[in-house]
Formats: structure tokens, sequence, C-alpha cells
């Protein structure tokens, strides 16, 4: 990039038919013997390289763990240690995927599934809560509306993690811990998700629109369910996929909430896993199969989704 | 929530019909039903907590009691020297992990929205993928590469002739902040070049015209006007740091010098269940979630007046 600084200089008079530079030569140096056109041109060549070459190093560096993983995952425990990282051992890939699912009755199977519940149910009720929520708060005048903005917006002040042990007391006062209501319930509430749907709906909602279903007699209601809902669709997968991520990745909540290894989503149960392994060096194979394949999903909803949590990025930071 | 409807000069919602109040009612109950159970509740209950301690009584056959101790378990979690320490390890993390993070998602997206980047899309994408990957499987999988034996990583450096120890007290910090970068600098270089994206063109072209370099017009041109972006990421990342948790956790079973408590959640964590002091982990929880509030209150305030000036 530091070529492109030049050009704002003077250019020399070049003679004409200056030896050529050198190969390898500096390309500023070799600017500044060409003229002004093919002086830039090259410039922005080396540039190009540049820009491109810093590109590749930090997608290798994103990529390096990941690829590891893959690899790591078809390996036998001695492979895994015995062999190179990046070099394929005997290929075990269907038998470590065996002994993850086949261990202590299966377990894996049951945390993957909670994890879905968990991410799943969680996500779909909290998106739609918090819709509700901000399109009420952008299509509706009512009193108190300024002063309950403010109180979602000091809600967003409230670090999630923080509030686990609070919400864990709580809990254990009502007896709702170690439930599966103990980890889906404090993920219901998003206030930056209503903040976000009251963004949408200022966005996906014309007033127009919805002052004419009134005119032909539609309840507040339905206008919401048939005409306001489709037209929020892109905001509603937004919403979901961010709530399902971090539902997904919530691994705080569970460790406090939970103790019954039957109710554990799968990275609290790839933790407990690891907890073994410095003692129990067999458990590597199940902790690297269990994260490759605990991975898998969220990969699949960010590919499938891609252009939601776009959307859902530029909404949140670009305001 | 049930107030009647007032009027308003605006018009975007036409005042007085019957039925809308039912409906305010409506969307807004859930929500803010659940917002007192999951929010306010329990920072209710846990202010409460915090004023009380447990002390067992007689020879500890009889139980415990709880008894009120007024501000007794602030002082006693501000004077513990695990508590204020861990405050100090957030910090040092802070002054590496931010610069660093920050400033290698922005180079990226300014990087990628240049005319000389190809495979854009592509390039995207990959940096993105390591957010898709939970972080504390992130964690794992980097711990397993600082891992002597396992690790492809130190194999590369032993090859280069080189030593290190990524678990050692001086190298772990960097360790840490490893993990975290790699989850999310892509994820933040995704907002930077969002926010590049909707630059005027003609903003950038006059730049051309006048014949300031690519990387001026990126520092000078491209670099004020994502500013907002920028300070909510701050924002985020600040919010996100004071409650790191589960990376620490992970690399402190490996590298003994971070102890059990080296970050606050640590702290609070291991003095509700550990010490089964909830009364200090309550006052802990709370003078956390000031730090990180005021936190985020100061940086949304700061954005704000950048973008009015």
């Amino acid at each position: 990039m530091s070529t492109q600084t030049a050009p704002s200089a003077p250019p020399e008079d070049a003679p004409a038919g200056a030896p050529a530079p050198a190969a390898g030569a500096p390309t500023a140096r070799q600017a500044e013997r060409k003229p002004a056109g093919k002086r830039r041109r090259s410039g922005a060549m080396a540039s190009k390289a540049v820009v491109n070459a810093v590109l590749l190093v930090a997608v290798l560096y994103t990529l390096m763990p990941l690829t590891w993983l893959l690899i790591a995952a078809t390996k036998s425990h001695a492979d895994l240690f015995g062999t190179a990282g990046f070099a394929f051992g005997e290929f075990r890939f269907f038998d470590n995927l065996r002994a993850v699912f086949g261990y202590g009755d299966g377990i894996f199977g049951r945390w993957l599934l909670n994890s879905l519940l968990y991410s799943v149910v969680g996500s779909l009720a909290s998106s739609l809560i918090s819709l509700a929520a901000g399109y009420c708060f952008d299509k509706y005048e009512f009193r108190g509306k300024g002063a309950l903005f403010g109180l979602v917006l000091t809600g967003t002040l409230v670090p999630t993690i923080v509030i686990t042990l609070p919400q864990y007391l709580l809990a254990s006062e009502v007896g709702i811990v170690n439930t599966y209501w103990s980890v889906l319930i404090p993920a219901l509430v998003n206030p930056f998700g209503v903040y976000l749907a009251r963004v949408f709906s200022e966005g996906y909602v014309p007033g127009e629109v919805l002052e004419a279903a009134r005119i032909d007699g539609a309840s507040e209601l339905r206008v919401f369910r048939s005409i306001s809902l489709p037209m929020l669709l892109p905001g509603f997968m937004t919403l979901f996929l961010f709530s399902f991520t971090a539902s997904w990745n919530n691994f705080f909540g569970p460790l406090v909430m939970l103790n019954d290894q039957h109710l554990y989503p799968a990275v609290l149960g790839i933790y407990s896993w690891n907890q073994m392994v410095l003692q129990y060096p067999e458990f590597y194979s199940l902790v690297i199969t269990g994260s490759l394949v605990a991975v898998v999903p969220l990969a699949l909803a960010f590919v499938g989704l891609q252009r939601f949590w776009r959307s859902g990025l530029s909404a949140g930071a670009v305001k | 929530m049930a107030a009647p409807l007032t009027r308003t000069a605006r018009g975007t919602a036409p005042v007085g019909r019957p039925g809308q109040g039912r409906a305010v009612l409506v969307f807004l109950g859930p929500f803010f039903l659940l917002f007192t159970a999951v929010l306010i509740l329990p920072v209710a209950y846990a202010l409460w907590m915090s004023f009380f301690t447990e002390r067992s009584s007689g020879l500890g056959f009889g139980g415990t009691e709880r008894v009120f101790s007024g501000l007794g378990n602030y002082t006693k979690a501000l004077g513990d020297q695990g508590f204020t320490s861990s405050f100090l390890h957030v910090a040092a993390y802070c002054a590496v992990y931010i610069p660093v993070m920050i400033g290698a998602a922005l180079a990226l997206a300014l990087l990628v929205d240049s005319a000389a980047a190809k495979a854009k899309r592509l390039v995207q994408f990959a940096v993105f993928m390591p957010h898709a990957v939970p972080g504390l499987i992130a964690a794992i999988i980097w711990t397993y590469l600082y891992t002597p034996g396992l690790s492809p990583v130190l194999d590369w450096i032993e090859a280069a002739g080189g030593h290190w120890d990524f678990f050692a007290p001086g190298s772990v910090l960097p360790s840490l902040v490893n993990v975290a970068a790699w989850q999310w600098i892509g994820y933040n270089m995704i907002i930077f070049f969002a926010a590049l994206q909707a630059v005027p063109r003609e903003v950038i072209e006059a730049g051309v015209m006048d014949g300031a370099g690519q990387l001026r017009i990126a520092l000078q041109i491209k670099l004020p006007m994502i500013r907002s972006a920028v300070f909510l990421t701050l924002l985020f990342t600040c919010v996100g740091v004071v409650q790191i948790f589960g990376e620490p956790m992970l690399l402190s079973k490996r590298a003994g010098s971070m102890g059990s408590d080296w970050s606050p959640m640590m702290f609070i964590h291991k003095a509700a269940f550990e010490r089964h002091d909830y009364g200090l982990a309550s006052s802990a929880t709370l003078i956390v979630a000031l730090v990180a509030g005021t936190l985020s209150y100061v940086v949304t305030r700061i954005g704000k007046r950048g973008d009015s000036a």
C-alpha cells in the first residue's frame, strides 16, 4: 500500500529510453522513471499484490484451526500425537464418530438435542417477543412510551453473563434450578432485540399499509399477524439467527444452572469431557470429534442464512 | 401500558381507535413480564442478598443463619485481592486485545473495500467462519493448538529453531488474546465493511480527483465516516471483555500461573460455587455489572458526541 502514497510527488522527467530497472528493484524507484500513467499502474499492481497477500494471510490464520480440527477428527488417538498436525494418519473418522455417539449410552446425542431445544425453541419465542415489542414501540403512541423504551435501553446495558448469577439465585429460590426452564427462560429476554426490531419496523413496515388495513376493518392483532409480520420476516430471521447463535454458544448459563448431565447442551457436555483429558488422554479424540459435530449446525445456519446476519449486523452497526 | 392513548401530532399512529390500548398490552406484555422476571427481579434479589452474610451458629451443628451486614460484602469484595487483581488482569488484557482486534478488523475491512482486493466475498466468508464456532469450543481448539505434542504450531516453531511455551506466565496473555481475536476479527470486519459500503462513492471519487492515494482515502475519508460503527464495536467489545469467563477458565487449567480467579466472572463463580458465599458473590456481581454498564454508557456517550461534532 505504501507505494500508493507516492503519486502526489511531482513526476521526474525521465529521459526517453532510460534503462529498465533491474528485476526486483523497489517499485517506488521503478515508478519514478515512468511517465505518470504507467507509474500509477505499476504502483497499483504492487499494492494489489500487497493487499491480496495480507488478505491471504488473514484467511490462512482464520481457517488453520478449523482445518486442524477437521484433520484431527479423522485420526486415532495414537496418530493424534504421533503424526504432524496437518498430515493424515490412518482414517478413523467414523470410528471416532461412533465413539462420540456411543459414549455413556449415547449421551452426546441427547446433548445435541438439548442444544437444539434451547436454541430453536428459545430463539423462536424470543424473536417473536422482541419483534412484537419493537413493532409496538415503532407503530403505536401510548402514555409512558418514552420511559418504557428508556427501560429497554437500560436493559441493553445489563451484561448478560453477569446477570446469570442473580438469575441463578432467584431460580433456586423459585425451585427451577436444574430444569430446562432455568436455561430457556433467561434466553427469552433480549432488550437489544427489541431495539433492533424497532429499527426493522421503521424500515420495513410503511404506516400507510397499516392504515389501509385498518380502514378495511382489520383488528390490530390481525394487522400485525397478516400484514406486518410477513413484512418483518427478514428482521425476524435476523433476530432468530442472533439468538440461535447466542443460545448455541451459551456456556456460563447452563454451567451455573444445571447439575444433571442429561440436561446439558452440547457445549457444556464437551466442556465436561475436556475436564477429563489431562487425566485420561483418550478423551482428546472424543472432545475433538464432538467439537467438530457441535460446530457443524451453526456453520450451516450461517452459510444458509448469510444475508440475514449481514442485514442484522449493518442494522445494528451503521445506524 | 394500559394507559389511555394520547393524541400526537405526528400522525404515524392514528389514536383513540378502539382496541389499540389492548394491542399495546398484548405486544408489550410478554416482553415486560419476562423482562421483570429475568432482569429486574434477579437484580433486586442480588441487591438484597448482597447486604447479608451467612454465619454458622454455635459449633456449626445448627446450620447457618443469615445476618444483615450492610455494606460488609462490598468492602469485603473490594478488599479481596483476588477480586481487585482480576480487574487488573482484564485491564491488561484489554490493553492488548482491543487495539489488536479493532486494528486488524479495520485494516481487513479497508483492504477488502479497496479496489485491489480479489475474491472479496470468499475472504469475508473465510474470515467470518471462526465466529460460527462457539466461544468455548474455540478456546478448546486453541488450547489443543497450544499443547506440546498435539500442536502443529509448536512443531513449526521448533522446525524454525525457536521455542515457545503458550502457557508460561509471560505468554499466557497473548495466548488468550489470540483466541478472542481469532473469534472476533472477522465479525467486526463484516460490521466495518458494511459501514464502508455506505460511504457515498462520490466522496471517494472526489478524493481521487484531488489526487489522494488509496491509503490517504482510507485513513482520511473512509475511516472518519465509519466512526460510529467503530465506537459501537468498541462498546460491545468492552462489555464483552468485562464478562470474559470460558476462555480464561479453560486456559487456567493448563497455565497454573493464572489461578482460578483470573477474571472477575471467575472470581464470582468461585465465590458462589466453591466458597458458597452468596453475599460476596452477589456484591461482586453488582460491582461488575455496574462497571460494565457504566463502561457501555460512557462509550455510547462518547460515540454520540463524535457523531454530532
